[in-house]
This record gives structure tokens, C-alpha cells and sequence, in this order.
């Protein structure tokens, strides 16, 4: 970039000048200021993480490692209770999202704007305008008058209320890959007489993958790591592991915890990664 | 004409081809908006009916209509001769969670700012990276990393520790269970929802108009504050918006950081379904939680306008 002011005035102090030029992006303080978010959000985790290895029952003082408390942790039957309760509910949470948000992806996408589009997308993306706690004790209260109403109980409840909070999450990615999907392959596939079920197996669902896989991933860990609404309508025997750990921590700091909990940690940045990946995939 | 007969048949079919597409789209939506109309929007019409009526005895509601939830917010009725007596318990808590929401998004914005505006005038490659770390805690259990901020802010955790080593102090400082507790950990969830916007609308910074505001002789406060802070307005707002409302209604956060004493909105409206079952009275918090949120996305989106308005 060629900078007029050092082209007129550079006779003067050209180093001085120089270094100006090279840093004019720069503002003082900005490049420690980061570091300091960076360090924010990750020194804390990192803590937690390695006190997970820790051979001492003190989450105080580094002893040793040692892998005693996720041993202790996966034996303990509250842990793998809740774990298979989390897993089946982000699973049934993830299907069904994934699946609706699919079908209303393509439904507003690669269309003339029609009647009540601004509608409908406030609709899908209601659940990440309220506050979480509102929807928690909206919906609580619902399924309160529906079990009086109806007498069913169990855990199908729980997952519905996920799969609802999971659409928006799994419905973006989607449409976003739907965005930069141009018409023309499937309008070439429907011109070679092939049947809309076709085309749309045959070429739109197959583009559309990285998407999908993206939506439900996303709804996964989304599914995986919620608190506060599966807090409020989650009944006997419907503990999560988030929940599971809430009450743990309620109960009293243990290294244990710290192992459950780096294990969900890593399970979700693994995910994200994962992700990450695909995305880059997609780019190209 | 012959040409007459062809064109009514097409545009016979291009209206059916139209009303097909109808069809199909509204097939399409109808799972997704179903299933959000009814787990999502149905219920907070039956938290409006829920607050209009009396609470039951083990939870639940009676099906009587009052309007003590909105009266038992302001005022407390007098034992003896039953007058009512302003009570300023609830309206300090909603004063307390806005200035603690408010504070957390001042800060999230004295940190955010110059790293999103670090990231924009990184090279492509590793503006990836920084955007990555940046996004990555948001898809960590907010649980998770909040207990991780109580494991680093006790007074026995690493901070203490470490200060103590080093002689700055000689007794733990008592972070925990303090606002400021509650406050440091609002900016440690929410922050990322700070830089990402602010990256967003930077990203497409043209730094030859910083280049210029050089070349005019401003110094970098004048081109900070009057090119770049403009230009990054439109994220800024949103970046204060995305931390604000969820900082107001944070559960989580104060319930696990102020130890439970020190109450926000969200942890007095779980409890008003949980210890002390007063479902209606719980209603009516909420609702009242929606309408701050509500009144600040009608201002944002009157700002907004105006804002068009004004360059247009």
C-alpha cells in the first residue's frame, strides 16, 4: 500500500515513519486486550480440565496424575443414568429437529418473498429471542395441564420440549447451505425427466448433506448441554447429566465432578470441530 | 388467434405450477411450526392465563381469577387492617439483575471491542483461528464453564492462590458469592456474543478510511472514535443487545457464583415453581422479564429506523 504522507514527507524521519505505516491498523492496547478475552474464556476451563487429573482428592493442589476419578466417576450409576438419559434425549431431540428444520429450510429458501415469510421466520427463531428461563416455566406449565389433562406421564415430554428448542439451532446451518445452493442442477435433473422425488434424493440431498450434518450437530450439543428448561420439567428419573452435575456442584466440589464434566466438555468441542471441518469442506 | 389458445393453457399451468408450490411449502413448515407453536408460543399464553390466577397450595394453580401477582410485585397487603404497603423486595431484585445485566454488557464491551477490531485487522488465516477460539466456549456447557469460573475465583482457587504467592496479598480476597462474582461471570458467558457481532460488522472494514483519517492529521483516539466506533455501530448495538437479555435472565450464573443469596430475576422466578410454589406470582415475574425484553428490542428496532431514516 502506497502511502501518500510518506511519499511527500519521508526525507524527514523515514524510520520513524515506517514503523507508523506498518502498525496504522494497530491501536495501543488492542492486541493485549485480546489476549486477556482469550485467556478469560479458556483459563478457567483449563483449570478445571487438568484438576480432573489430578491423583489428590484436593482440587487445591496439584499431586500427581492420575486417572482414579474418571474410573470413579463412569462407575458411579448416577452418572451413567443420567448419561444414557442425556444421550437418548439429544438423539430423539436431534432426529426430530434436524427433520422439520430440513423441510421448513427448503420451504423458505430459493423462493419468491411470499405472504407472511417474516412470520414464519420469527416463529422458528421464537425460542432464541425469550429469555430461557420464561420458556422454561411456559412450558412447564403447559405440560403441568396436559399431564392433569391427559394422566400420561414419562420422559417423552422432556424430549419434545428439546427437539423444540433445537430447531432454530438446526435450522441455520441448513439454510445457510441452502442459500448458496443454486437451482440449476436440479432444474437440469427435472429437464432430464427425472421425478421430483428423484431429483430431490438424487441431487438436492446429497448437496445438501454438510448442512444437515451441521444443523444436527449443533442441535446436539445444544440438546446435550442444556440446563435450565430440562431443570424445570425434567421429572423423577429423567435426570441429564448437566443436571446430574448441578446437583453435584450443590452438593459439594469433588474431582469427580471435574472429570464428568471435562468429558461433556469435550464431547461438545469435539463436535464444534468437527463442524469446523465440515464447514471449511463446504467453502471449497 | 392460434398463439391465444397456448397462452391460456400456460398460464393455466404456471397458476397451478404456483399453487402446487403453496402447497408443498406449506407442507414443508407445517412440522416445524407446529411443534414450536405448540412447545414454545402456546405455553406463553398459558403463562398470561397462569398469572391471572390464584396459586394452589402444593404448586399448580386454582382455577380463581386474581390479580395478586401483579399487586404482590409492588406492594405487600398489611396483616392487621389489610391496606396495602409498598414492598420494595421484587423491584430491587429486577433493579439489581438490569444493573448487574447492564454492567456485565459494559464490560463484555470494554473487552470485546478491541478484540473484535484485533481479529478484523488479522490476516484471512488467522482471523479463522481467533473466530474459532472465540466461538468455541459458546458451545461448552454454560453450566460447565461457570462451575469452572468457581473453581478458579474461590478463595482458595488459583487466582487467590496465585496472587498470594506473589505477595500482592496476604488473605484470600472473597470473590465468591459477591455481585462481583456474578458480574465476572455474566462477561465470561456472554462474551463471545460481544466480539462476534462487532467482528461482523468490522470485517468489512476499509482501512484505507482509517489510512485517510491518518493522513488528516487525527490522531488514533480521534480515528478510533470518529471512523472506526461508526462504522462498528450496527454490531456494537447487537453485540449489546445479545449479551444484555441474556444477562438479565441468567439462571445459571447467580445461582452458582452468588451462592443463591444474591438474586437475579431468572433464580426468583425458578423458585416461585420450585420451594415457595407460587406458580401465578412466578407467571407474572416472567412476563414482566419478557416485557423489559420486549421494550428493548422496540427501541432497538426505533433506533434502527431512525437511524435509516436519517441517511436516507
Amino acid at each position: 500500500m502506497a502511502d501518500p504522507t510518506t511519499a511527500t514527507t519521508a526525507s524527514g524521519k523515514p524510520r520513524h515513519r515506517r514503523r507508523r505505516v506498518r502498525d496504522l491498523r494497530a491501536m495501543p492496547g488492542f492486541t493485549a486486550t485480546a489476549w486477556i478475552t482469550i485467556v478469560t474464556l479458556y483459563l478457567p476451563i483449563l483449570v478445571l480440565v487438568a484438576f480432573s487429573f489430578n491423583e489428590n482428592r484436593s482440587v487445591v493442589l496439584w499431586t500427581g496424575f492420575s486417572l482414579d476419578w474418571y474410573a470413579k466417576a463412569l462407575e458411579n450409576d448416577g452418572i451413567r443414568n443420567a448419561a444414557w438419559v442425556s444421550v437418548k434425549v439429544a438423539l430423539f431431540a436431534t432426529v426430530i429437529s434436524t427433520i422439520v428444520a430440513t423441510m421448513a429450510a427448503l420451504a423458505t429458501t430459493r423462493t419468491k418473498k411470499f405472504a407472511g415469510q417474516g412470520l414464519v421466520f420469527g416463529i422458528i427463531n421464537q425460542p432464541l429471542m425469550i429469555p430461557e428461563i420464561v420458556t422454561a416455566i411456559a412450558t412447564l406449565s403447559l405440560f403441568a395441564l396436559v399431564k392433569k389433562i391427559t394422566g400420561l406421564t414419562g420422559i417423552g415430554y422432556l424430549m419434545m420440549a428439546h427437539a423444540a428448542f433445537c430447531i432454530p439451532f438446526a435450522y441455520m446451518p441448513i439454510r445457510a447451505r441452502l442459500e448458496t445452493m443454486t437451482l440449476t442442477l436440479e432444474q437440469a435433473a427435472a429437464d432430464l425427466y427425472a421425478p421430483p422425488l428423484k431429483v430431490f434424493t438424487l441431487v438436492t440431498l446429497p448437496l445438501l448433506g454438510p448442512g444437515i450434518v451441521a444443523g444436527a450437530m449443533l442441535a446436539f450439543v445444544v440438546s446435550l448441554d442444556d440446563v435450565i428448561i430440562t431443570l424445570m420439567i425434567a421429572g423423577p428419573g429423567e435426570t441429564t447429566l448437566p443436571i446430574y452435575i448441578l446437583g453435584a456442584i450443590r452438593r459439594g466440589i469433588t474431582p469427580e465432578i471435574n472429570a464428568v464434566s471435562t468429558i461433556l466438555v469435550a464431547v461438545s468441542v469435539l463436535l464444534v470441530m468437527l463442524l469446523f471441518v465440515v464447514q471449511r469442506r463446504m467453502q471449497r | 388467434m392460434s398463439g391465444r389458445e397456448p397462452h391460456t393453457a400456460l398460464a393455466a399451468a404456471i397458476a397451478q405450477n404456483r399453487r402446487n408450490k403453496r402447497v408443498t411449502r406449506a407442507w414443508l413448515l407445517a412440522p416445524a411450526l407446529t411443534i414450536i407453536l405448540a412447545i414454545s408460543i402456546l405455553p406463553l399464553g398459558i403463562t398470561v392465563v397462569y398469572s391471572f390466577l390464584t396459586p394452589g397450595t402444593y404448586g399448580g394453580v386454582t382455577w380463581e381469577f386474581s390479580t395478586d401477582s401483579y399487586v404482590q410485585f409492588l406492594f405487600q397487603r398489611d396483616i392487621f387492617d389489610d391496606t396495602l404497603v409498598f414492598n420494595s423486595a421484587y423491584v430491587s431484585i429486577f433493579l439489581r439483575s438490569i444493573g448487574l445485566a447492564l454492567g456485565a454488557t459494559i464490560g463484555a464491551l470494554i473487552l470485546g471491542f478491541p478484540t473484535a477490531y484485533f481479529i478484523a485487522s488479522k490476516p484471512r488465516e488467522q482471523r479463522n483461528i481467533w473466530l474459532f477460539l472465540i466461538t468455541l466456549p459458546f458451545w461448552t456447557n454454560l453450566l460447565i464453564r461457570t462451575y469452572a469460573m468457581l473453581l478458579i475465583i474461590r478463595d482458595e482457587g488459583i487466582i487467590n492462590i496465585m496472587l498470594m504467592k506473589a505477595g500482592i496479598i496476604s488473605s484470600p480476597l472473597t470473590i465468591l458469592y459477591t455481585d462481583t462474582a456474578v458480574f465476572i461471570g455474566l462477561i465470561y458467558s456472554f462474551l463471545p456474543f460481544m466480539v462476534l457481532p462487532i467482528y461482523a460488522s468490522l470485517e468489512k472494514l476499509d482501512f484505507s478510511l482509517v489510512e485517510a483519517g491518518y493522513d488528516l492529521y487525527a490522531n488514533r483516539l480521534k480515528v478510533l472514535f470518529h471512523v472506526i466506533v461508526p462504522l462498528a455501530k450496527p454490531g456494537i448495538v447487537a453485540g449489546s443487545i445479545l449479551v444484555f437479555i441474556p444477562a438479565l435472565g441468567a439462571y445459571i450464573t447467580p445461582e452458582l457464583l452468588g451462592g443463591g443469596k444474591k438474586l437475579m430475576i431468572g433464580n426468583m422466578i425458578a423458585m416461585q415453581f420450585g420451594a415457595s410454589r407460587n406458580w401465578p406470582f412466578g407467571s407474572a415475574a416472567a412476563l414482566i422479564l419478557m416485557a423489559l425484553v420486549v421494550v428493548v428490542l422496540l427501541l432497538n428496532a426505533l433506533a434502527a429506523r431512525r437511524g435509516a431514516s436519517n441517511n436516507g
